[in-house]
């Protein structure tokens, strides 16, 4: 007994599906730069560069993106209500953000805003995202239908909690996707069924492609049960036509599937042609009512032009599921008791911005315009930059935060990376790393055809350090090619 | 027309067999009365704010401006903002890059996990390495994610105490594990029997199950009971004998309501055994904001500390923390503040000692008020709570009370609390969401309503439960309520 034994939790005990799962996106490259900015710390001119600058994850605000005024002043009053009432307060906030927090305050029973709240987050709040979504898509939303939690992240998790009972059920992903889908999926015991998004028509999602996928799935024995759409895509950015839209309604309605619809970017759109259509609108404006389709559409408070990230905050919004179904969903969210109050107000506020008339109303729409045109600028300068480089090139991001370049890589750098076995991507983001600074995640990360190669950079970094990383980028690639050129 | 794509049959059956009677049957019911316009008491869940509980003052001043930072350059901050908040808020500012709208390393900001360590090594006296500190939204997520870090699949068995706090059992039966019980002994003060213990572990061999962790809620939830130094010895030792790792809930460990057991953590006596034990046993204690006297519920804040755990299961654990990116920051900041309060000479640290010892000071006056109160009752007996924020009184319901509450469908203590409910508004959790020896009926109520009703409450309960007993006890009597 004792220590002749194997402790209970090790490697080779712990659950096989947490060893199944992988989320590149904070994986092997980024530990590396972590390493690399540590040395930086005690012996900064070790390296070729001054910082490690982290182009590998969608956090606006660790990139020097500011947080919108508005929302943090009314967020500040609802943590600390006991201010509300004297009268230096005036002094220090916007008379609506005061007036906001007190109408906020006034949905949470007692003002406790340290209370744990009704498992699908506070009615108040629900009523007034509910009223959001009504505005944005001039289509009736209920208030009973939205579930807050923490960040859309723990919404997708309930929801293959739910579809998933064995590997013998599928849900269909976009390749490239956001790896949350497939570590969710391993997490959850499911198979991951890849649709692929079509690189030459600007990844453009082909019924015909899903329909061969879900078939084929089918034909060995998988019950596929859902479909994700992530729209603006991620990595992928682009935005979906209506028409596509609605093809894919009528496919998940033939197809008897539950539509996940990944609406994190909505308000990130950079191009004059395209819009933002939510699934719910495209459905509810094709007569698809609640007994036609399931669909679960997510949003967060973490992308956007708020760019809020650490406060965890997002919703799910189900429609077209049973009374019996609804109870579980319910259950799962009570046993954790409620999504963060703070994320959830976050939340509201996101979905009611400032109107017309509001004394802060100028002042936000400024700050709103500034980072969604500089987002738009950035998202040009940095795929114009990579369509400039040789054997690169680069779908334009019409949203979303990201560019997926691919890479045509010379047969040389293919067969280094194979002899320190490397994918070939990852080969290339290390180099680009120690070389420069610069973070990306490797494409394999996200699935894409094979023998094709990618990296996934966001196009965060101030403004005003563009012109140096894409200076610093040519550098690097040239050198690169330059040394295994054939 | 095609059936839907996911309706209750095509369910995962593990969300099915989940059951969290906190928010369950009596909760709703509670919550429809409440909108027909009730005035309803909820005593279901340990949520001091929703009760009149005040927030402390210094917290809520130091997370309000790490979410306005303009604030801190403002000339007037001073009018509102004591300085020692304003330069906690520009500290746990500086330890963010980007403040709190930034996703966090995906196991909390550095710089508080530091103060966690620092806050263990204070209260344990030995070190603790911050890299095995992993902050989470709420104690909750973290229980979940060790657990199916854990559960491989129905053959893996978790030792759990009944009656027990129902995350447990919801999530066990959540990752498709086994739950084996260990029932607690009521006629001892809740205590724990070791001769009972193994032969579950034993019971539990036999059907092949491999018993992989063993639960421990200390004080206890819904008991309240504190164990003493010898009992955690003696759980180290079995858990060391028979290969187990031990979950330690300790989220309670600053409600404590009497002097002859103080909190000691596991890990503190773990280390106090020495090698090989110390080496050995693994141990993940886990803590919260929401609790002790801060009660701060609605923020999410949480950590877990791994102890004797190889490096390449803390690296999985990390790689699963890491899909959901990063807890939230306002949360981490509360788990900061909490291990690392004003201190003597700091400009709040007055009313911050003022503001925490009346909470604390009530807390155990009102324990011993409702201890008391149930003990006062006909067919009630109530052990003291000694801990956390519960009391768990036993019904003695009488044959015909049980009688009826079958005629109705409900499990006797269902029925018992539903009429409860009903007649008083006073909402309860019945003792089958904790678990309980067959055919003994408890409920768990929280000690949390407001000091001044607790005589109204406790005096509405004994109305209620006197003439339940002597109705349902009258053989001479029509029973119907």
């Amino acid at each position: 007994m004792g220590s002749t034994q194997s402790p209970p939790v090790t490697f080779n005990s712990i659950n096989p599906k947490v060893l199944k799962c992988e989320y590149a996106v904070r994986g092997e490259i980024v530990s590396h730069a972590q390493r690399l900015q540590q040395e930086l710390q005690t012996k900064p001119d070790c390296y070729p560069f001054d910082e490690i600058l982290y182009c590998n994850i969608g956090n606006p605000q660790s990139l020097g993106q500011l947080p919108v005024t508005f929302f943090r002043e009314v967020l500040a009053l609802c943590d600390h209500p006991s201010i509300l009432d004297k009268s230096e307060t005036h002094a220090l906030f916007s008379s609506d953000a005061i007036a906001r927090a007190r109408q906020i305050l006034d949905l949470i029973p007692g003002r406790a805003t340290g209370a744990y709240s009704h498992s699908q987050g506070i009615k108040g709040l629900r009523d007034a995202i509910a009223a959001g979504i009504t505005a944005r898509d001039g289509f009736p939303a209920n208030a009973d239908d939205i579930f807050l939690t923490d960040g859309a992240s723990p919404a997708v998790h309930m929801m293959m909690q739910l579809l998933i009972r064995s590997e013998k059920d599928g849900i269909l992903c976009p390749i490239p996707q956001y790896p949350l889908y497939s570590a969710s999926i391993a997490l959850h015991g499911g198979s991951l069924v890849p649709y692929y998004l079509d690189e030459a028509a600007g990844w453009g999602l082909e019924v015909s492609e899903v329909k061969k996928q879900l078939e084929d799935a089918r034909s060995k024995g998988i019950a596929v049960r859902a479909i994700v759409v992530i729209n603006p895509g991620n990595p992928t950015g682009q935005v979906l036509a209506e028409g596509n839209q609605r093809e894919i309604v009528e496919f998940c309605k033939k197809e008897s599937l539950v539509l996940l619809a990944d609406e994190v970017y909505q308000e990130n759109i950079y191009v004059e042609n395209k819009k933002f259509n939510s699934f719910k609108k495209i459905a509810r404006s094709m007569g698809c009512g609640e007994k036609d389709l399931s669909l679960v559409s997510f949003q967060s408070v973490s992308k956007g032009y708020y760019g809020e990230c650490g406060k965890r905050g997002g919703y799910m919004e189900v429609t077209g599921f049973g009374a019996d179904v609804r109870e579980q969903i319910y259950k799962l969210a009570s046993v954790n008791l409620c999504s963060n109050i703070s994320g959830q107000i976050l939340a509201s506020l996101v979905m009611n911005p400032p109107k017309v008339g509001y004394e802060s109303y100028e002042s936000f729409t400024a700050e709103k315009n500034g980072i969604l045109s500089s987002l738009a600028r950035r998202a040009k300068a940095l795929e114009d930059a990579f369509n400039s480089l040789e054997g690169v090139t680069c779908n334009k991001a019409e949203g979303a935060m990201y560019l997926f370049p691919r890479l045509h890589l010379p047969r040389k750098a293919i067969e280094a990376a194979k002899a320190v076995n490397a994918a070939p991507d990852a080969f290339y983001a290390r180099r680009l790393l120690d070389a420069t600074g610069i973070v990306v995640v490797p494409g394999s990360g996200f699935g894409q055809v094979p023998g094709t190669w990618h990296f996934r950079c966001t196009i965060l970094p101030q403004e005003n350090k563009i012109p140096a990383i894409i200076t610093r980028l040519k550098a690097f690639h040239e050198s690169f090619m330059g040394e295994f050129c054939d | 027309m095609s059936p839907k794509p996911l309706d209750y049959e095509s369910l995962n059956e593990n969300v099915k067999k989940v059951a969290y009677a906190v928010r369950g049957e009596l909760y709703l019911r509670a919550s429809e009365l409440q909108k027909e316009g009730k005035k309803i008491i909820f005593t279901n869940v340990g949520n001091p704010h929703a009760l009149g509980q005040k927030p402390l003052t210094f917290p809520r001043q130091v997370v309000a401006l790490c979410q306005a930072p303009f604030l801190l350059d403002d000339p007037n901050v001073g009018l509102l903002f004591p300085a020692d908040a304003i330069a906690r808020a520009k500290h746990y500012l500086s330890m963010t890059s980007g403040g709190l709208g930034a996703y966090s390393d995906s196991r909390g900001l550095p710089g508080i996990r530091k103060e966690v360590a620092a806050f263990i090594e204070r209260r344990d006296g030995y070190p603790s390495d911050p890299e095995l500190i992993f902050l989470t939204d709420g104690a909750s997520k973290g229980v979940m994610q060790i657990l199916n870090t854990i559960i491989r699949n129905e053959k893996d068995g978790i030792l759990v105490p009944v009656p027990q706090y129902p995350l447990y059992s919801a999530t066990i039966s959540l990752y498709g594990g086994s739950l084996v019980p260990y029932y607690l002994e009521e006629e001892a003060n809740w205590g724990l029997d070791f001769h009972n213990i193994r032969q579950s572990v034993a019971a539990a061999r036999s059907k092949g199950i491999t018993v992989r962790a063993m639960v421990i809620i200390n004080p206890g939830n819904p008991t309240g009971q504190c164990l003493s130094e010898a009992n955690i010895r003696e759980l180290l030792k079995f858990c060391f004998q028979e290969n187990l790792v031990l979950l330690a809930d300790e989220v309670y460990q600053q409600n404590i309501y009497q002097d002859e057991r103080p909190f000691i953590s596991a890990r503190k006596i773990l280390f106090d055994m020495g090698p090989p034990i110390s080496k050995e046993v693994q141990i993940v204690s886990f803590h919260t904001v929401s609790k002790g006297y801060w009660g701060e519920c609605g923020q999410r804040g949480g950590y877990f500390e791994m102890t004797n755990l190889p490096p390449q299961t803390v690296d999985e654990i990390y790689k699963v923390a890491s899909v959901s990116l990063s807890p939230n920051v306002p949360g981490q900041i509360f788990l900061g503040l909490m291990v690392n309060p004003p201190k003597p000479g700091d400009i709040s640290y007055l009313k911050f000692v003022v503001e925490s010892k009346a909470v604390l000071e009530s807390l155990r006056r009102r324990a011993h008020i409702m201890t008391d109160g149930f003990n006062s009752c006909r067919n009630v007996v109530c052990n003291f709570t000694e801990g956390a924020m519960y009391s768990f009184p036993q019904i003695c319901l009488p044959p015909k009370a049980i009688e009826d509450a079958k005629k109705a469908g409900k499990a006797p203590d269902v029925f018992y609390c539903l009429k409860l409910l009903e007649a008083t508004g006073i909402s309860t959790v019945p003792g089958s969401g904790f678990g309980q020896k067959e055919g003994v009926f408890h409920l768990r109520t929280t000690i949390l309503p407001a000091e001044e009703e607790m005589p109204a409450i406790m005096a509405s309960f004994k109305k209620f439960n006197d003439e339940f007993m002597e109705q349902y006890e009258d053989y001479r009597g029509y029973s119907r309520m």
